[in-house]
């Protein structure tokens, strides 16, 4: 049994070289839910979405203006290092947002005292995808996981689920800001003016939601409820970032980068979606849609399944998605309820670490295990992610990243981590003996061969490589 | 800033994110003389670097082994040199190299981490001191020679002490080197998911910050860039260069040659980079501690005692000869019945050769470098 060790790493982000023992391992991860910060130091000092908003306004007209004046720019030496897609956003102050909300994630995720609720954070962040990879929101990712997701992880889902979605990263990421009501009062004036006007539905969000934040795919929803559903959150849009007909509209106290209703793009009328009928006015519609379908059978169901995969593995014992789900559906989406019945199962405990730490996990574990700096003050957050195969933020697709072992485990992404970990070995040198870590990080996990392999490195540097490149360390 | 950005350039490096430069003092006109120190970690071989292939006990007791030099330059009576050191036997034939035998510093034991904090630190104990003999010595040399960098990401052990002192890193990620993937190998034999991912990862990695990879080219590599390092009148006047890979306790032969060579190399850089002014350089070659006078069950030897120590340049005190106390390679001559007996100290001889390449006072070297001794 390696029980100290899944509490730390399973659950937790790894242990920290400061970390006084573990006695009671349950104990202290049901601790953790009641002393959760939501908005710790280095998040709470990030600037919030008004200044994000007026950076992506700010860039949007210097690139108006770059284009008149040098359409070709030479590149610094810093920018011809860069990954293309930021090296596209580094004259602006966007990607300042996107880097320093990715130092503060890391930053907090590196020195809390709560690791298993900021792995629920990070759980949650992804199960709500936001991609950073329009020019729009990629400023507002992070905002999305600090604003959006961390205050409401230790509520209902249903809450969580709707400041998730109403937060403009996903209403910009997944097209809501331009989804009008077909038979709007704005649309139908548009379509009176000009015959081919292209004021449309915009399906994306609601098909997102109730495919992959709610429902699950293949759960019984059809095209008409998804239709329905998109009518229902028409109105929903951000303040001050679009060009089109809608910002017109805008109230007059909304500040650029706020989320908006607008009663003018929303579809009148009653929606049926999943067999019921909504007729609540404007805003209200969408929300009573939401709220239905986070406490739908197939939404607890596929909550469970997820959140068990992440504590146990690529097929989660059906015993555990049983008990997780009936505890979903009995609560009504409770979700500290949900994280104490998995705390209180004997599923996550079972069994040596098999799951393939994420390069995340990964990166985090170590440099949580060194009580010097694993990398230097100016190195670049994202590109470590970026090269380790993990962008922060940008998955890539709304689904998020996968929670399998073949994930993360490929070859070109092992010798990533064995050269970042002799790199960060490298810096550290003799000021850290591996033979004293080593048990201490890896506590009842470490076996005799990883004991004797750390012992007979040929340098206290390479030691602390084999730490970190450990096949114990590499997993939870 | 010793060095001006087009000349890092130059050599194909950019300044690591992780060491800042500190600010030095520019150093005045003339020959300063310089000072490398080429840390071998994992315990070198001394006995396959410079072996006694005079000594009636050697070919008995390294069997298998025992040719491991045919075909190295005869230094003298009793000594022959690695084959693969051919710069070295050219530096030797012009008494520009000097091998110290059945050396140790005053580590006893034979544990990496303790030996090289002994080596690096210069203190009796292991962990007893938190600077290094090489940043000691800067506080005995003049501005003009006191400018120092490591070619690491972080000042190693050696070079710590008051005087502040720069590192240089490539920019890009180092690859792990060849030492560390053969351990990561044995480590992930047994793993069923970690086993296939590694071997296909192996096959197509180069081992490119490896000083024996590449034919000994990557030697030459570092060497070019040390020489590029310390070459300019601001450039830097002490180095320490790090090298694994020693810790040969299987396939010695084919792993210690590929060292070699690469450590051949690098010092020929050196040499061939500094141009005149290699006439005041002293590069010094030192490792932990020695290895096992007899070889193991494969192909290799096991963690020892007593070893060889390098120097090069253009000033010896000693150059073209190889000085030992020779204890004898037969068992009752060996400490502790296994390893080559330390018969002279390493610190002691290093000191000697710091206080004669600097003109200095050698009880005053002695004292500062190694004060505990």
């Amino acid at each position: 049994m390696s029980t100290h060790y899944l509490a730390a790493n399973r659950f937790g982000l790894g242990r920290r070289w400061d970390d006084p023992a573990i006695r009671d391992p349950r104990a202290w991860l049901t601790r953790q839910l009641g002393a959760f910060d939501p908005a710790p130091a280095a998040i709470a000092a990030l600037p919030g979405r008004a200044a994000i908003a007026a950076a992506y306004l700010g860039y949007r007209e210097d690139r108006q203006a770059m284009r008149r004046e040098a359409p070709d720019m030479p590149m610094s030496e810093e920018e011809k290092g860069m990954d293309p897609e930021l090296r596209r956003l580094s004259r602006s102050e966007i990607r300042r947002h996107y880097v320093d909300a990715a130092g503060a994630r890391l930053a907090n995720a590196v020195a809390t005292p709560t690791p298993f609720a900021e792995r629920l954070t990070h759980f949650w962040a992804n199960h709500f995808a936001v991609s950073a990879d329009k020019i729009t929101m990629i400023g507002f990712a992070g905002n999305h996981e600090f604003e959006a997701i961390r205050p409401n992880i230790m509520g209902k889902f249903a809450d969580l689920l709707i400041a998730a979605v109403r937060h403009p990263a996903m209403l910009l990421y997944l097209d809501q800001a331009q989804s009008f009501g077909p038979d709007s009062p704005v649309a139908q004036r548009v379509q009176r003016r000009q015959k081919q006007a292209k004021l449309g539905l915009n399906e994306n969000l609601a098909r997102e939601i109730l495919e992959l934040h709610t429902l699950g795919v293949r759960t019984g929803y059809t095209q008409a409820d998804v239709t329905a559903f998109a009518k229902a959150l028409t109105g929903l849009t951000v303040a001050g970032l679009g060009k089109g007909a809608g910002q017109r509209l805008m109230p007059a106290d909304a500040r650029p980068g706020d989320t908006v209703f607008i009663a003018q793009l929303h579809e009148p009328g009653a929606q049926s979606i999943l067999g019921k009928r909504y007729d609540q006015p404007g805003a209200r519609q969408g929300e009573a849609v939401l709220r239905d379908l986070a406490v739908h059978p197939a939404t607890a169901a596929h909550i469970a399944t997820k959140l068990a995969r992440h504590f146990t593995g690529d097929t989660p014992p059906p015993a555990l998605v049983e008990r997780l789900t009936a505890d979903f559906r009995q609560t009504g989406g409770d979700l500290p309820s949900l994280y104490r019945a998995l705390i209180a199962s004997p599923e996550p405990w079972a069994g040596a670490p098999t799951m393939f730490k994420s390069p995340w996990d990964w990166a985090v574990s170590t440099m949580r295990a060194l009580k010097l700096p694993a990398i230097g003050e100016k190195q670049n957050v994202p590109a470590i992610f970026t090269q380790l195969g993990q962008p922060l933020w940008r998955p890539g697709s709304p689904a998020g990243y996968d929670d399998l072992v073949a994930t993360w485990a490929g070859s070109a992404a092992l010798m990533q981590r064995v050269e970042i970990a002799s790199r960060i070995a490298g810096r550290i040198g003799d000021r850290v003996d591996a033979r004293k870590l080593a048990p201490l990080i890896l506590a009842d996990a470490m076996t005799p061969d990883i004991e004797q392999a750390i012992a007979r490195a040929d340098s206290p540097g390479q030691a602390l490589a084999m730490l970190f490149a450990s096949p114990v360390f590499l997993r939870r | 800033m010793i060095l001006s950005r087009r000349s890092i350039i130059l050599s194909g490096i950019t300044v690591a994110a992780a060491g800042a430069m500190p600010r030095f003092a520019h150093a005045a006109a003339g020959t300063p003389r310089r000072l490398v120190f080429v840390i071998q970690r994992g315990a070198a071989d001394g006995l396959a670097v410079v072996a006694p292939t005079g000594d009636p006990a050697f070919a008995a007791a390294r069997r298998a082994l025992a040719d491991e030099t045919s075909g190295g330059a005869k230094l003298d009576g009793l000594f022959t040199l690695h084959p693969a050191l051919v710069t070295g036997a050219s530096l030797f034939a012009a008494k520009q190299a000097h091998f110290a035998h059945a050396v140790a510093t005053a580590y006893r034991d034979r544990s990496h981490f303790d030996g090289q904090n002994v080596l690096e630190g210069g203190a009796s104990r292991p962990y007893e001191r938190d600077d290094g003999w090489v940043g000691r010595l800067l506080t005995l040399l003049p501005a003009a020679e006191r400018d120092a960098i490591a070619i690491a990401p972080a000042v190693p052990l050696a070079l710590r002490g008051t005087v502040p002192v720069g590192t240089y890193a490539p920019s890009r990620l180092p690859q792990a080197d060849a030492d560390l993937i053969a351990r990561l190998t044995a480590m992930y034999e047994g793993d069923a998911l970690l086993r296939p991912l590694w071997d296909s990862a192996v096959k197509t990695q180069e081992l490119a910050s490896d000083i024996g990879g590449n034919n000994g080219r990557n030697g030459a590599e570092l060497g070019k860039l040390a020489a590029s390092l310390m070459l300019p009148a601001d450039g830097a006047r002490v180095m320490m260069v790090e090298t694994g890979g020693w810790d040969t306790h299987s396939a010695q032969r084919g792993r210690l040659a590929a060292q070699l060579r690469g450590l051949d190399q690098l010092v020929g850089a050196l040499q061939t980079g500094l141009g005149p002014a290699w006439a005041d350089t002293l590069v010094i070659v030192a490792t932990e501690f020695g290895r096992t006078v007899e070889v193991n069950g494969t192909g290799g030897t096991d963690h020892g005692t007593a070893s060889t120590a390098m120097f090069f340049g253009g000033g010896l005190a000693e150059g073209g000869r190889v000085s030992a106390d020779w204890p004898g390679l037969a068992v009752p001559a060996r400490y502790e019945g296994r390893d080559l007996k330390p018969t002279r100290s390493l610190e002691r001889v290093v000191a000697g050769a710091i206080a004669h390449h600097y003109d200095l006072d050698p009880a005053r070297v002695g004292k500062t470098l190694y004060p505990d001794a």
